[in-house]
């Protein structure tokens, strides 16, 4: 068990590979419940996550979910969140976010700085309640037994409320391992039934609980970026390569103007793909060298299960930020080479 | 070998020591606790047959997807042999980590650091302890 966040997480249950393995095949099944979640409510709760968030929301339909950015007035990541259009058991819609573990007092804090002149007020429903992830291509089948309505119909980043177990719950077809899947979010009390029910469930069908460990290894070989790592204040989301979720286009929003300064900027260092040639794992922070100087740094680097050989991401300078660039890792003392290569390093056929 | 016949580092290195023909050889491994611990090895560094290690250095690395630590030797002397095989077959280590995923063997010129080792019960403690 590690620390992160605050939160008391296993890195592995049995092995950080076999739970990889377990997810890419079958199924993996994730305590996500760190994950800060948040509930909107007031007539003006649209109007306020517009202007918050890099992406337009105020026009999610009910059941519509959306990836965006949080940005502070120079353009710089504050986090990366869902923002959540629902439909609650009574069939009124209203707005939830969910954010980084790690972000979730920060982002509170800066929510709590921009609230005023919007009728708008949230809750902080991360304690009382808990998120499981299940993903893998077995993931619906083996959830869609348990709940009251079908998840199969359950379009790709779209979320309801219905009941699993007969616990309510608010249901996503979301994740973040690149697979297939869902994420069910229930009140705390009903999660351990859920968790339980889930993998028993599963068993037969290969289905493994994973850790942090394999949800590390399972982003980083989509590409996924993780906040503290590829994403900082220090970043912004062109560099990122998150441009996608960007639309300065007819909205205001908090960090706007600085974001339409920096999108054409072309000196700025960019998020690339790393596949070393040898075996060792370049971590966090080792330098990255091109020509005997150094150009950058490792920001997440693991063993890919699926590709067998080390592989990492880095911000580098545009003149290196293409596929085919030959780069060296510092890896303690010795420099060890590398390739960027094209993001994501997996994704699902 | 059988682990209670082994001696541990607090590193968790495990000494094996036997008479050779001009003096004692220590055969060096890492011990079933610590590759548990590290799990899904995916890289191992050692060092050359011939190259003289002093006591308490670090004489190659073992990584796996969580981490990397050093390998380090309670003992000086000369390497005289090396499990070279071990680089393309990490699951020697795993699956036998006493005895043929051994690591190195050393021909020892000072022993003095044996005095540091504990035996399997200490040592089973100390793992104890550590969990």
């Amino acid at each position: 068990m590690v620390d992160f966040s605050g939160w008391s997480m296993p890195v592995q249950y049995h092995s950080i590979v076999e739970e990889h393995q377990a997810t890419r095949t079958r199924a993996g099944l994730f305590d996500v419940s760190h994950m800060g979640r948040l509930r909107f409510s007031g007539a003006g709760a649209g109007a306020f996550l517009d202007r918050l968030v890099t992406r337009r929301v105020d026009n999610l339909a009910a059941g519509k979910i959306r990836y965006a950015l949080i940005v502070n007035e120079s353009g710089g990541v504050l986090d990366d969140v869902l923002v959540y259009r629902l439909a609650d058991p009574t069939g009124t819609p209203y707005f939830a976010m969910v954010v980084n573990a790690g972000n979730r007092q920060k982002i509170m804090a800066w929510i709590d700085s921009q609230l005023s002149g919007f009728d708008a007020a949230y809750v902080d429903e991360t304690p009382t309640t808990a998120m499981l992830a299940v993903q893998g291509p077995h993931a619906i089948e083996m959830v869609d037994p348990l709940l009251a309505a079908p998840l199969a119909k359950l379009g790709y980043y779209t979320g309801i409320w219905t009941e699993i177990l007969g616990a309510p719950c608010v249901l996503s077809r979301t994740g973040y391992t690149g697979e297939d899947g869902c994420e069910i979010t229930v009140a705390a009390d009903a999660a351990e039934n859920v968790w339980t029910e889930i993998l028993k469930r599963g068993a037969s069908l290969g289905a493994k609980a994973a850790g942090l460990g394999a949800r590390d290894t399972l982003r980083l070989e989509a590409a996924m970026p993780l906040y503290g790592h590829e994403l900082t204040e220090q970043i912004d989301p062109y560099q990122a390569g998150l441009g996608f979720a960007v639309n300065l286009t007819g909205r205001e929003f908090v960090g706007r103007e600085a974001l339409q300064a920096l999108k054409n900027r072309a000196d700025a260092p960019r998020r690339v793909g790393l596949e070393m040639l040898g075996r060792r794992i370049p971590r966090e922070h080792f330098p990255v060298q091109a020509d005997g100087a150094v150009v950058g740094e490792i920001t997440s680097g693991t063993f890919s299960p699926t590709l067998q050989k080390p592989i990492a991401m880095a911000y580098l300078p545009p003149a290196l930020a293409h596929e085919g660039a030959e780069v060296e890792v510092q890896i303690r003392n010795r420099l060890e080479p590398a390739r960027v290569v094209k993001l994501p390093f997996y994704s699902r056929s | 070998m059988k682990p209670e016949e082994l001696l541990y580092a607090p590193t968790h290195e495990w000494v094996f020591l036997s008479d050779g023909p001009d003096g004692k050889i220590a055969t060096l491994g890492v011990s079933a606790f610590a590759v548990e611990q590290l799990s899904d090895l995916v890289f191992i560094d050692l060092p050359e047959v011939g190259q003289t290690l002093k006591a308490g250095a670090s004489f190659g690395e073992i990584e796996s997807v969580k981490s990397v630590s050093d390998l380090y030797t309670p003992v000086a002397g000369e390497v005289l042999e090396v499990n070279s095989g071990l680089a393309d077959a990490l699951d020697t280590i795993n699956d036998d980590p006493h005895g043929a995923g051994w690591l190195i063997k050393i021909k020892v010129s000072d022993d003095a650091g044996l005095a540091n080792l504990l035996d399997f019960a200490a040592y089973q403690k100390q793992c104890q302890e550590a969990q």
